[in-house]
């Protein structure tokens, strides 16, 4: 299909290379993990705060660019956006389905050696 | 409304013949919001983040106008066959 609007240019390619980075697990949400303003972005706070790993979130209602390009950069149309390892590991339903059922904190664990 | 409970489900069916298909309507009058469970021989040797994006891409038209869509369930016809046994 053909797109007249991309909001991946080059340079915001390599900053978001950066940001995906920057933590092992970060989370691009809607709200803080504070404050989330989506109950979908809450559900995936609640599942990392009961794992007990530290993650970091960025607000991406408090930047449409941000948005608008981690959809691409991602190639996911929805948010939260879940990052672990600088890879994109999926959103809501994939969160809650691979680390947020009873039981999962047992492969969890082995499958990241422990190191979240 | 340009988005339907019917538009989805013809979408998901062309394009990922599911021998299981479930879509509901969660709007609580905020606009288009859907819960879907797919079971497609197509989802066979792929991991949930693949299967998930062959839903979102197969309702790639559908997203744009959709609020929220959830993906219950994304199995092949032997999972399928195992839960329900």
């Amino acid at each position: 299909t053909f797109r007249c609007y991309s909001a991946l240019n080059p340079e915001l390619k390599t900053t978001l290379d950066k940001v995906v980075t920057s933590n092992k697990v970060i989370l691009f949400m809607k709200g803080t993990k504070d404050f989330p303003q989506c109950g979908f972005s809450n559900t995936v706070v609640q599942i990392l705060k009961s794992l007990d790993v530290p993650f970091e979130t960025l607000d991406i209602l408090e930047n449409e660019i941000l948005r608008q390009a981690l959809k691409e950069y991602s190639a996911w149309p929805t948010f939260p956006q879940l990052y672990i390892d600088g890879e994109f590991f999926g959103g809501c339903d994939i969160t809650v389905e691979s680390l947020g059922k009873n039981g999962t904190r047992i492969p969890f664990v082995p499958q990241w050696g422990g190191r979240l | 409304m340009g988005v339907t409970k019917e538009g989805v489900e013809a979408s998901l069916k062309s394009k990922l013949s599911p021998t299981h298909l479930e879509v509901i309507d969660t709007s609580g009058g905020c606009g288009a919001s859907f819960a879907v469970e797919v079971v497609s021989e197509q989802f066979e040797g792929k991991r949930l983040l693949e299967r998930h994006r062959m839903v979102n891409t197969a309702l790639a038209e559908e997203m744009k106008d959709i609020h929220a869509l959830s993906i219950k369930k994304a199995l092949t016809p032997a999972q399928w066959n195992q839960s329900a046994a």
